[in-house]
């Protein structure tokens, strides 16, 4: 007869740990390897704008002019492809996942302090056209998408 | 003859993770004929390879699937590999292995999961996805990603799996099966699931040829095909079998993801312990110039790849023929002649996964 079959697991279930962690109360489980959230360690970017072009999900835009560099947290998939291409390592990935938003928009925007080097290197490209994708009018992180919808 | 009418099923479906309709032709209590209808969830992935490169694209066709996303990237992978004619390591060969057989555990146990809900065994349900935790945290810990685990890379793979964490996958993975052992008993042999499954939505072994049914749908019924005994990855140095089942109806299907979950343990078992050491990735010059189609075995069947480069940093053409594509042909067939009750019960018994179809 197996028609109660569950029954075992049932009972020792009813007497062990609850196997579900209690989530705000208690912080959630990390792993070391976790890919999480992007950060960047704006002092230490030199704006060659490698993440940007190899973006999968056109999530960075770096200005070299302003020295900017702007990450979309909500396009952001977390697949670790810009930190493996960063030059100069600035860019790192935590392994706690962002923070939750009731904004539409999660935009990071940092800013570098150090001034830009004396000499102003040789344009290689125009200014803004080194990721020709995100110049389209209408994609997200075109300058003028910046505006409220 | 009883009146007709047809009876919407879906999009939005208490059983449904994802979004498929189907309209059922009923008479009285019995389905005659269903007309399916897909088209909801279509993201143009495979036109996306005109715009992303391709080393960047595997990011891209991981996200095609949320549950087998590691072997769709493998098969990418492999595809622009032949086309390149890249020599992959050993160690790369063996890592992709065990992540394959990681992501079908958790899809297996996924899919028993939904069954078990489907059924309204909800006991059951919460203590399949107990276990498919502990995966889903193994992989997080090896591969970075709880789902997504995003390690193939075209030339290896990018993260390796250290001396220390292959011993503990052993150990852990035997107290998994032991109690994957005591929960999986209660899918195959209770009475009450052996009542709700036995003879539900049957597939006999000549159908399920004929109208190209893949993976567990196929197996269940008695036909031998399993990709994995092509040997791609390092599946040509693992001992295995292809799991067959006999019934060709919902319980058959399930006793054969049950026994390929064990299976699936036992290889990921063979190659923490045979797995080489050397380097993960190899480094590659040069674009894809050329077409390959590449076959893989994904938790719900055979998934077909097709990529035609022209020697530049983006694809020409890429195509892929998902699993739960070709099971819709059986679905249907199925489906005529059933009972309304059992519908929900057979399309899980499929283990659909609608964002594959539609890509």
């Amino acid at each position: 007869m197996s028609l109660f079959q569950i029954a075992k697991t049932t009972v020792k279930s009813l007497f062990s740990a609850p196997a579900t962690l209690m989530y705000p109360t208690k912080p959630a489980k990390k792993s070391k390897g976790t890919r999480g959230t992007l950060e960047n360690d704006i002092n230490r970017c030199i704006f060659c704008g490698n993440c940007q072009r190899k973006c999968p999900c056109v999530a960075i835009t770096v200005d070299k002019n302003s020295r900017t560099w702007e990450l979309d947290r909500f396009r952001c998939v977390s697949c670790n492809c810009c930190v493996e291409v960063c030059p100069v390592k600035c860019l790192r990935m935590e392994n706690d996942y962002t923070k939750p938003t009731t904004d539409s928009k999660m935009k990071v925007l940092l800013k570098s302090e150090k001034p830009a080097p004396a000499q102003a290197p040789k344009p290689v490209a125009p200014p803004g056209v080194a990721n020709p994708r995100s110049q389209k009018p209408g994609t997200p992180n075109a300058p003028s998408a910046d505006s409220p919808p | 003859m009883a009146k007709r009418i047809v009876i919407p099923f879906g999009p939005q479906h208490p059983v449904l993770p994802e979004p498929i309709h189907l309209d059922l032709v009923l008479e009285d209590e019995k389905v005659v004929d269903a007309l399916l209808s897909i088209g909801y969830v279509h993201r143009g992935l495979e036109k996306l390879v005109e715009k992303r490169e391709f080393p960047e694209y595997v990011y891209v066709i991981e996200r095609t699937c949320g549950i087998c996303s590691y072997i769709h990237g493998l098969s990418y992978c492999q595809a622009i590999e032949e086309i390149m004619k890249i020599e992959i390591p050993e160690r790369a060969l063996f890592l992709r292995t065990m992540g394959s057989e990681y992501s079908r555990m958790h899809s297996h146990l996924l899919s028993m999961g939904c069954l078990a809900d489907g059924m309204g065994f909800e006991n059951l349900f919460m203590n399949l996805f107990k276990v498919r935790e502990r995966i889903v945290d193994r992989m997080e810990a090896s591969f970075g990603g709880r789902i997504i685990q995003g390690t193939c890379k075209v030339g290896g793979v990018r993260k390796d799996i250290d001396e220390e964490s292959l011993g503990s996958i052993v150990t852990e993975m035997e107290s998994i099966e032991k109690e994957l052992k005591e929960i999986t008993d209660v899918l195959i042999k209770d009475d009450s699931v052996k009542h709700r499954l036995r003879g539900v939505g049957m597939l006999s072994k000549e159908d399920a040829y004929e109208l190209g049914a893949v993976g567990p749908t196929a197996r269940g019924s008695g036909v031998k095909i399993d990709l994995r005994m092509r040997g791609y990855a390092a599946y040509d140095r693992i001992k295995f079998e292809p799991v067959l089942g006999t019934g060709g109806d919902c319980h058959s299907r399930t006793a054969v993801r049950v026994r390929e979950l064990f299976q699936s343990a036992d290889i990921i078992k063979q190659c923490a312990k045979k797995i080489p050491d050397g380097p993960i990735e190899v480094k590659y010059t040069g674009n894809p110039k050329g077409e390959y189609f590449s076959r893989v075995e994904q938790p719900r069947g055979e998934a077909i790849h097709y990529a035609k480069g022209n020697g530049s940093r983006f694809l020409q053409r890429f195509r892929i023929r998902t699993p739960t594509f070709a099971n819709v042909p059986p679905l249907i067939h199925m489906l005529k002649g059933c009972d309304l009750a059992d519908v929900p019960l057979i399309i899980i018994s499929i283990d659909p996964c609608i964002s594959c179809v539609e890509r």
